[in-house]
Formats: C-alpha cells, structure tokens, sequence
C-alpha cells in the first residue's frame, strides 16, 4: 500500500492556477527527490500533503487517510504522522534548542503545551529529546537560544525536533537551500540517514541537481504546476534533471487552460 | 566638463511649485476660519495672557518653599496612587492578551470575532480615563476602586491594540511548524506567538504603567482617589506650598519609575 497517493490535484491562489492535476504515489520507506524550478508548485505539493494548504479538488491520501477537505481534531491526529523540514528551519526565537525539539512532541501530547514545557515535560521526554539532539551532534547546545547558531546547526535542531515527532512520513521543502554547499550536504546526509534508520517515507524537494543525483530512491520533476518527470534515480542523468530548469515556465505565467503548456524560454 | 543642449520641450523639469488642489484650499480655509473663531471665543488677549504671567508669579511666590508638614499624608497618597497604577495596569494588561489575539489577522477564530473585538478596544481607548474615572465614580464611588477600574479600560484601549499589532507582525514559520507536529490553536498561541512576542508585551506593560502613574495622579481630581484628591484639596483652600511639595512628590516618582522602566526595557529587549 502507499504511503502517500495523490489524484488529480489542483491548487490556485487567487488567479494562479498553482497545481494542474498532480498525480503521485509514494510506497511505504522510499524517498522521493522532488525537483523543478521556483514556482513550479513544489512547495505548495508539500503544504497539501501536510493540510497546510487545502487543495481546491482532488485526493491526498496519507496511510489511507485523505486529508483533502478535513479539519480540526482529525487533521490534527493525521499531522503528528507527518513530520515536516523547512527551508527557513521555523523555529521559535527566544526559546531553547531543547525547547525547540521538545515542541516536535506537541501533537502527541494530551497535556498539550504544558507538558513540553522543559520544567515540567515528564522525564521520559526530556529523554528522548535529549536523545534526539544527541543523534543530530548538538546535545551540547540543548540550553542555547537557536538564533546563536548556524544555519546547518538550526537545520539539525529542526531535523531533531522531527525526529521527537517521529512520523512515519517525510516532508522536507529544500531543506537545504538556505546552507551553503558543505553544510547542505552534511545536513540532506543526517537526513536520509536518520530516515532509513526509521523506514520512514521521504519527499523532499531540492534544487541542486548534484544532490539529487546522489540521494533518494526516485526523482520527480514538476514544471508549472504539473509533473513532468517520474523515474527511479538510477534511470534519470543530470542531463534530464537540468531540462527541468530550462525553458523555465512559472505557473504565475502559464495559462489555466488544460492541454499543452507553450514553453517560453526565459531570458 | 561636459556641457548640454537646451532640453527638448519634452525633457522640461516639473514646475517648482504646484497649484493646491480645491480639496486642499478647502481645508486649509476651514482649519483658517476654525484657528480665528477659537481665538476670538476663548478671549485669548494679550492683557489677558500678561494678567495670566503675573498670577502665576504670584502662585510661585506663594507656593515657596515647598511646605513639608504634611510629608507622611502625602506619601501615603502617592504610595495610594502607585497602587492604584499597578493593580490597574496589571488587571489590564493580563485582560489585554485575550482581546489582543481575538483582534490580531492571524489569531482570530472568525473576521466577525476581529471586527467587534477590535471595535471594543477602539472605545475603552477613544474615552478618555478622566471619563471612565467618572463613571466608575457613580458605578462604585469614591475612592482608589474607582480609579483602578478607570486604569483597567485605559490599559486595554492602549495594549490591546499593542499587542494584537505585535502578533500580526510575527513570522508565520515557526507557527507553521508547530501546527505541522498536530499542536492545537492554543499550543501554537502559548509555544510559537507568545515568546516572540513576550519582550514587546513586556516593553508596552511598562509604558503602560508610567503612562497609568500620571492618569492615577490626575484620576484623584474626580475622586478616584490617590494622590490627586490631595492636591485638588490643597489648590481648593489655596495651600500652594503645600500643592507644590505634591507636584515636587509627583515629579520624583513619575521620573524615577520612568528611570526603572527604561532600565528594565534595555535589559528585556
């Protein structure tokens, strides 16, 4: 069964027509690399997986579940099994690193925020938090503030807080594309580590081809809003994943229409 | 040195002045018309204002030195007076943060909730404290209650809308992330909005107690209580010594809360 199946799936923000009918099946443990230009649709792909954004038409289904279209409680109980990386990192300023991973066990709390509090989270938590950073190389700077960090080392406390989670699917929008070369790649390397360690179910868009190339199991390439390519990464070269960035159309360009999209070559 | 052609028509600079529109000569004229009228209603004469320099010689004259015989009535009143701003503004303040994050774009449950709430805020802060103290006079009378529930309204007028402007500008990421995990509205509230927007709520409670410290002050003129009953008493019987050791009290206190508050801000922020 698939972890993540997607059908027909639209999106548009006002006139932006941002997503064309997505149609994407994920099976349980693979990791798919998501590729395509700014604005082709891949971020707004991984906010409806997630219920960040709700979708104008189609099927998003997690483990079974279609969370197109539910809200409150439910979405909520589907959320804590999605754990999500962003490019920004998103944490919470003036708090702790250790504060920051104890907020990943928010959703699986009854006490809500109270009990990932770190002076009144149960032992057991502080615990696996505690772990959590250990596993990520930062155990040492649990009682920092986050803004002292780096921006690899913020990508780690957010990869730590997913982690507390522990989802059973992956979404990870560039999550390295605020580094610079070497941290990105030490950080998509923790990553993917830690999600085979969990056999978790990965997608995690990208932009630099090198790391694609590299990483993940299959490689899916978005233009203006549609797919455009689906292969496993072993049959798809850095030839084929540049063409995905040439001739750029963003979807704010393209028209509603259905059919073929024409192509224009950006300057 | 390069030189230029004469500029084709076409290139001539805008004109160094522009004609005011109607509108603005209709309001121009209006304000005009209202200055004159103001002046000429309320007398403002040069004798008058001359008379006014004299009087007020004359009230310093009387008023040094300043009379300490009543110095423990006084700090009692001014300690009153204290109270009076801090039972107030923390009420306030802790009332605020509900109706801020109930007016706040990216907090509120539902726009209807936004609009009334933020139209609430908008009327505790158009009605002057001097106003609510008048009211809460006849609703509870004389005294520092009066003047507490005065401060109370003021604060939620002014750090309502502080706050829910504090919570509007917060970055959307973090709140993002917390929601991505399965946390509820309030878990996102209390773990991603309130620490980035705790120093700010801290600087504007503190702006909020010196500005309450010198509404306390004046709130006594209308009975509700602290230091102004005295000194409305004292300038009534003509006691301008006495009035003005008050005035030299209230100066200290106002200045050296400022003092500690800019302290404490510098250290939060």
């Amino acid at each position: 069964m698939e972890a993540i199946r997607v059908c027909d799936l639209h999106k548009s923000y006002g006139d932006v027509h941002v997503l064309r009918g997505i149609e994407l099946e994920i099976p349980r443990a693979e990791c798919v690399i998501l590729l395509g230009a700014n604005g082709c649709g891949k971020s707004t792909l991984i906010r409806c997986l997630n219920g960040l954004a709700q979708p104008d038409r189609g099927v998003v289904d997690i483990d079974g579940v279609d969370i197109a279209g539910i809200r409150g409680r439910h979405l909520r109980s589907v959320r804590r099994r999605i754990g999500v990386v962003f490019q920004h990192f998103n944490l919470v300023p003036n708090v702790s690193v250790f504060q920051n991973v104890l907020y990943g066990a928010l959703g699986g709390q009854p006490g809500g925020l109270l009990r990932t509090l770190p002076a009144i989270a149960p032992a057991e938590l502080r615990d696996r938090a505690m772990a959590c950073l250990d596993r990520v190389g930062l155990a040492d700077r649990a009682g920092q503030d986050c803004r002292q960090l780096s921006g690899g080392q913020q990508q780690r406390v957010a990869i730590a807080r997913t982690l507390l989670q522990d989802p059973d699917v992956l979404l990870a929008d560039e999550p390295v594309a605020s580094l610079d070369p070497r941290a990105g790649r030490a950080v998509m390397e923790l990553l993917l580590d830690i999600v085979r360690e969990r056999g978790m179910t990965v997608l995690c868009s990208l932009h630099q081809l090198e790391l694609a190339s590299e990483y993940g199991d299959r490689v899916v390439g978005m233009k203006a809003g549609r797919i455009e390519l689906d292969a496993p990464r072993a049959n798809v070269s850095r030839d084929v994943m540049g063409g995905l960035y040439q001739g750029v159309v963003r979807v704010d360009d393209a028209p509603v229409a259905e059919g073929p999209l024409p192509v224009t070559r950006s300057a | 040195m390069s030189s230029f052609n004469a500029p084709d028509a076409n290139l001539a600079p805008p004109p160094r002045f522009r004609r005011p529109s109607p509108f603005a000569w209709v309001v121009g004229l209006v304000f005009l018309a209202l200055l004159v009228q103001g002046v000429m209603v309320m007398e403002i004469t040069p004798t008058r204002l001359a008379k006014g320099a004299v009087n007020l010689v004359d009230f310093i004259g009387r008023a040094f030195p300043p009379n300490p015989a009543d110095l423990d009535v006084i700090a009692e009143s001014m300690l009153e007076t204290l109270y009076i701003a801090l039972v107030g503004v923390t009420a306030g303040v802790i009332l605020s943060v509900p109706f801020a994050f109930l007016a706040a774009r990216n907090t509120t449950p539902h726009i209807a909730v936004r609009v009334v709430t933020r139209f609430v805020i908008a009327a505790m802060r158009t009605i002057p404290d001097l106003v609510w103290a008048l009211i809460f006079v006849v609703a509870v009378g004389l005294g520092p209650l009066a003047g507490v529930l005065a401060i109370v309204m003021d604060t939620i007028g002014f750090a309502a809308r502080f706050f829910s402007e504090r919570i509007e500008e917060v970055h959307p990421g973090p709140s993002e992330a917390l929601e991505s995990t399965g946390a509820g509205r309030f878990s996102v509230i209390g773990g991603a909005i309130m620490p980035e927007t705790l120093a700010s709520m801290t600087a504007t409670s503190l702006f909020s107690v010196e500005k309450a410290l010198r509404s306390a002050v004046t709130l006594g003129l209308v009975g509700a209580g602290g230091i102004g009953v005295e000194l409305a008493a004292a300038m009534r019987l003509f006691n301008y010594d006495e009035a003005l050791t008050i005035i030299i009290a209230i100066l200290i206190c106002v200045l050296g809360f400022e003092q500690l508050s800019s302290a404490i801000r510098r250290h939060v922020i």
